[in-house]
């Protein structure tokens, strides 16, 4: 187990050097840099000034050496400063994320409670009425983009029905429940039928018909056995799932104005404010690499299978 | 008893063949209409008429009209081209490329597939939609650059399937037979690779397609993909926004275009995969 860890970790470093690589290539792709940016606006600059200015800046070394200065900045939290406000970057990124970090987690928790049940019932009672209307509102909610499911809730919870303030105000619980209701719908139709599919399998199993006929009761087999090993797949797909949900924060944050990193990216992409952007496509990737590598500890901790096989070896 | 196996086995593959039908035709349809927009369009979908402005659905305007007094209905048959027509174009680039260069990955082997391979790992680590969101953001929005967007996004999922899918055929002893018949590399990935890969791959296509379509409006949506006066669903959603409470028809008529036409092309992907794997039936 100590040896997958540090094998895992190890693993992490090509990709995180490739994903700050990529994010810092693009804007340079962009043709834009703070010089640019910078004097954008001043009409014509002495030649002398921009060299001087770029000196300063270093964006007079060769490429390399500026990707490897820019790594430095990030790992000691200096991303450079905004072209828009002035402020710094990553002061500005941090203190927007725990408001995108309380959406996700709120509707990751909702998609959780929401789907498990449902993806179970749904395979118990495969081919019965509960299991087509199930699979029908998963394959409804699949169907639908999420910010049209935002608007559709904003015009039945907040100006129909007047129980929820239309653009939210702050960050509070009240404003955070049609934000997480958007986001937890689209997680879950897609979830839901992950969840069946995983149940579905385990109980077609031979030891599940094993257990029948020794007469166990059907409860029994599900909670004690087919629940236990469907669990592992069913948090690694809630895992991959997360990534999808990270993306479409950006558009959810944007339409109820809730102030996290998600519209933070939409207006710096709007304005062009690239060392913003910069800042939250990395940090998005190191979060979502960060989730996958802890899923895939837990799914080797958790599961007797691989831990006992990684033992003996 | 296994007569009756048979039976059933023979019913449900006639169902799926409906249905693959059925769907095809429907998606064919809204095919067609997205290419020939133009001619269908009962208005001028950007001709103003602002003393009509926010009519509510009537006889002359099916969907009402917008806060220029544009015809919803005519919008919405115009937008099917960037719409439909995009993100089957998407689709079709993503494929390529990801078959290309998963064959390529997975024939080679060695070092080009290590390096391939890794390419599409850091293209993985990020979050789809916060990936194409900043490439189209750099690259200026507009569809064209949400299409690179997507693709840039998308590409990897592919080259992993063609990768795979290659290994497992490469081995077999019809490649070897073709080898010492005397066939060339791009013979036998063209004529003997890729027909027995290409199955899986037109399938996750298939499935793909409301899923780009849903991506492509979102861009948009954000102002990232076609841009007004343009006529796209997604912008034209995030347009109306404001007339929620007001016009509603004007969020609900692109809104339901494309509700309705990523689920005919979801239903059609889903028949096409129970129609190749009777196995995923009902998953």
């Amino acid at each position: 187990m100590k040896n997958y860890i540090l094998k895992r970790f190890l693993q992490l470093i090509p990709v995180l050097l490739g994903i700050t690589f990529l994010s810092f290539a693009m804007m340079r792709i962009a043709g834009s840099d703070a010089i640019t940016e910078l004097y954008a606006d001043k009409g014509a600059v002495a030649q002398e000034i921009i060299d001087a200015k770029r000196a300063e800046l270093g964006l007079d070394k060769p490429f390399l050496v500026q990707y490897g200065a820019w790594l430095f900045g990030l790992i000691t939290g200096n991303m450079g400063t905004s072209y828009v406000s002035g402020k710094d970057v990553f002061g500005t990124f941090v203190s927007k994320l725990p408001a995108t970090l309380l959406l996700a987690f709120l509707s990751v928790l909702v998609t959780v409670l929401v789907s498990v049940p449902l993806g179970i019932i749904s395979a118990v009672r495969h081919d019965r009425i509960a299991d087509y209307l199930i699979r029908f509102l998963s394959f409804i909610g699949n169907s639908m983009p999420n910010f049209l499911v935002a608007l559709l809730l904003m015009r039945l919870l907040a100006i129909r029905l007047k129980w929820l303030p239309v653009i939210s105000n702050g960050t509070g619980l009240k404003s955070a429940v049609m934000p997480t209701l958007t986001l937890a719908i689209a997680m879950s139709a897609k979830y839901v039928r992950q969840v069946r599919a995983a149940v579905l399998d385990e109980l077609n199993r031979d030891y599940v018909i094993g257990m029948r006929s020794r007469g166990i009761r059907e409860g029994v087999i599900l909670k004690n056995s087919v629940l236990r090993s469907s669990l592992l797949t069913i948090i690694t797909l809630l895992a991959i799932s997360i990534g999808s949900l990270l993306g479409g924060t950006a558009i959810v944050e944007s339409i109820f104005m809730w102030d996290g990193v998600g519209k933070l990216a939409v207006d710096a992409i709007t304005m062009r404010d690239y060392p913003l952007v910069q800042a939250y496509v990395v940090w998005m990737a190191v979060i979502y690499v960060a989730v996958n590598l802890v899923t895939d500890l837990l799914y080797h901790a958790l599961d007797p299978r691989i831990r006992l096989g990684e033992e003996k070896r | 008893m296994s007569e009756v196996t048979v039976r059933v086995q023979k019913i449900k593959k006639d169902t799926v063949r409906t249905r693959l039908l059925i769907f095809g035709v429907i998606a064919l349809l809204l095919l067609l209409a997205s290419i020939f927009s133009e001619h269908l369009v009962p208005c001028d979908p950007y001709l103003q008429d602002l003393a009509n402005a926010k009519a509510a659905p009537s006889a002359a305007h099916w969907f009402g009209t917008d806060r220029y007094g544009r015809d919803m209905l005519s919008r919405v048959i115009i937008g099917s081209r960037v719409s439909i027509f995009g993100a089957l174009l998407l689709v079709c680039i993503v494929t390529l490329i990801g078959t290309a260069v998963g064959i390529l990955s997975g024939w080679c082997s060695g070092k080009v597939d290590t390096v391939l391979m890794r390419m599409a790992d850091i293209f993985l680590a990020f979050p789809g939609l916060v990936f194409a969101m900043a490439v189209a953001g750099v690259l200026g929005g507009g569809l064209q650059n949400a299409i690179i967007a997507l693709a840039a996004v998308t590409w990897p999922k592919y080259a992993r399937i063609a990768r795979s899918q290659t290994l497992s055929v490469k081995e077999l002893p019809f490649i070897k037979a073709a080898k010492l018949a005397g066939c060339g590399t791009l013979q036998i990935i063209t004529r003997h690779i890729l027909p027995n890969i290409i199955g899986s791959i037109l399938v996750t296509a298939m499935l793909d397609i409301g899923t780009m379509m849903m991506e492509l409006a979102g861009l948009s949506f954000l102002g990232l993909g076609a841009k007004p006066p343009a006529a796209e669903w997604g912008s034209m959603v995030s347009d109306a926004r404001s007339l929620l409470t007001s016009a509603p028809w004007v969020v609900l008529a692109p809104g339901g275009a494309i509700f309705i036409s990523v689920m005919v092309f979801n239903l059609l992907g889903d028949s096409v995969r129970d129609y190749a794997d009777p196995k995923m039936r009902g998953r």
